[in-house]
């Protein structure tokens, strides 16, 4: 069985999630720029004097396809990078993936991680 | 040699070094069109800034040929009645005078023809300081049509009365030696009636109205700051000691209004921002722009600081008031426009050579204060009014108002069928969502 990691993290830690999966065997990601908020809320920005409250906040989602037996070492490998144990450094989740295809080869499952 | 050979060579030498330095205020203050519309741009939403950025250059276009054709002899023409030149000098078949006389004495003679080009400028900009107030809502066709009718029924009549030797103004003694009155208190008005008139902006205010880029900004107000050095220096209508201080008193009133405007954030908001900074410095040329050539050292700091303070919390009054100045026009502009031309009746010196009157607190009578009031009254007054009149043809007679469908989308693409930015949201290599070209004409694509 496959599993779908999902983590949103501080953009900031990009670069340190990438070299901890790396280093966990991981062969490829895929990330993106999203915004949202959870517990930290937004901040505020004030223009001229006219104050905005600024709800979401920019984030990074990854998201990386793993066997199963490998999923507790990467969702560990990923929150012990992302962490600085302020408010703001995200979540991480799992769901298991029906089908995985490898679209040059036409491998399935496993074989196309 | 004989001695008149002598004076005419004199008169040659500065006859051609005005007309250098004249030529090259008048590209500088071209270039302030440009630079309001980065200003202006980075302060709306993306969907909005070719919408702002047209507005502003098509000004370049319109207003270059209406000076040449009739603007300027409504302006400057011979009619001696006070309130216009007239048709006399339309389409500058005859400019009447080859030369003109600068302010200072020393200064000599300039090129009628320099001056034509040099007020051309001002006619450029005077109109686009307007679009500020009116950001987002404006269809273009009808933003057309009344910044021609402003520029022809206000602008120019207003710059007659007041820089003109035979405007009812200037022969009571009003000083505005760059454009307190007739560019800023006169457009920062015509800003907001017309804002009044169009009305807000939907979601205005609650709405996310921040600026899209700031560093536009920054930049716009560093392009208008080294053009204002043609505004306010080359008012002098010449290159002599007095295009000297006005420039040195245009860099110190800025200066001081850029501290001024964040200092006073920085009491009231807990932090200094780029948008105050750049908005500071505007604040400060326009508050020095009537005074610059009549004030000291001392006194263009003192305006400087007062502006940057003032106009900063001024910018609170549109919210009280309820009206949708989007940009802030009024707080900028008009405050800072009207401050400046009343604290000429205070400030003013005849140490620079520049006028024969003094303020009130070099030992003035008070007299000139008066009629700095009764400028500032006039050109508020008419402007007001007159905009009123022309925004009520165009907005509610002419439909000028965009659609609420057409504010949702943008003025980018509604206006203009463009888009401003084609970035893709993550990478760096173009979107994913490229379009494809369609070849022919629309017909063929329909």
């Amino acid at each position: 069985m496959t599993k779908l990691v999902t983590a949103v993290i501080k953009p900031f830690k990009v670069d340190d999630v990438k070299a901890a999966l790396e280093a966990s065997g991981v062969h490829g990601l895929t990330i993106s720029e999203v915004q949202g908020y959870g517990r930290q809320k937004g901040h505020t920005e004030v223009y001229r004097g006219a104050e905005y409250k600024v709800d979401f906040v920019p984030k990074i989602k990854v998201e990386v396809l793993v066997d199963d037996e490998a999923v507790d070492g990467i969702v560990e490998a990923i929150t012990t990078a992302a962490q600085t144990g302020k408010i703001g450094d995200g979540k991480v989740w799992v769901v298991p993936v029906e089908t995985v295809v490898r679209v040059r080869t036409g491998e399935r499952g496993s074989d196309a991680l | 040699m004989d001695e008149l050979l002598i004076n005419e060579a004199v008169t040659n030498a500065h006859v051609s070094g005005n007309t250098a330095w004249m030529l090259a205020s008048t590209a500088l203050v071209l270039f302030m069109t440009p630079g309001l519309a980065f200003f202006y741009g980075g302060m709306v939403r993306a969907k909005h800034v070719l919408g702002m950025l047209m507005q502003n250059f098509f000004c370049m276009g319109m207003a270059s040929l209406v000076w040449a054709l009739v603007g300027y002899s409504i302006a400057f023409g011979p009619s001696t009645s006070g309130f216009w030149g007239g048709f006399g000098f339309a389409a500058l078949q005859d400019i009447g005078d080859p030369f003109v006389v600068p302010y200072t004495a020393e200064g000599g003679l300039t090129p009628t023809v320099v001056f034509i080009a040099f007020q051309m400028m001002f006619a450029i900009i005077t109109p686009a300081l307007i679009t500020g107030a009116v950001a987002d809502r404006f269809k273009f066709w009808a933003f057309a049509i009344f910044v021609t009718l402003w520029l022809l029924f206000v602008y120019a009549p207003i710059a007659h009365w007041v820089w003109d030797t035979d405007g009812w103004l200037y022969r009571r003694g009003a000083l505005d030696f760059a454009g307190g009155t007739v560019v800023h208190a006169n457009a920062g008005i015509a800003g907001v009636v017309l804002a009044y008139v169009l009305g807000r902006r939907r979601g205005w205010p609650g709405a996310d109205f921040r600026p899209h880029n700031v560093p536009f900004v920054l930049l716009g107000a560093s392009v208008l700051w080294f053009g204002w050095f043609g505004f306010n220096a080359g008012s002098a209508l010449g290159s002599g000691t007095l295009a000297g201080w006005a420039f040195l008193n245009t860099q110190l009133a800025t200066a001081a209004a850029l501290l001024g405007w964040i200092g006073a954030e920085w009491v009231r908001d807990g932090k200094p921002t780029t948008l105050g900074a750049a908005s500071g410095a505007v604040a400060g040329l326009v508050a020095i722009t009537p005074a610059c050539g009549f004030v000291s050292a001392m006194g263009a700091m003192a305006i400087g600081a007062l502006a940057g303070v003032l106009c900063a919390l001024a910018t609170a009054i549109k919210g009280k008031v309820g009206i949708d100045d989007a940009l802030d026009v009024g707080a900028v502009h008009l405050v800072g426009g009207v401050l400046g031309a009343l604290l000429v009746g205070f400030f003013a010196t005849t140490d620079t050579g520049g006028t024969t009157l003094d303020g009130v607190f070099y030992g003035g009578s008070g007299q000139l204060l008066l009629d700095q009031l009764v400028a500032v009254a006039a050109t508020i007054g008419y402007s007001a009014v007159c905009t009123a009149i022309l925004g009520l043809i165009v907005v509610r007679v002419l439909n000028g108002r965009i659609s609420a469908r057409d504010e949702e989308v943008g003025l980018d693409e509604s206006q203009h069928g463009e888009s401003s930015y084609r970035f893709h949201f993550a990478g760096g290599t173009g979107s994913v969502f490229a379009a494809s070209r369609v070849k022919g004409t629309r017909e063929a694509q329909a």
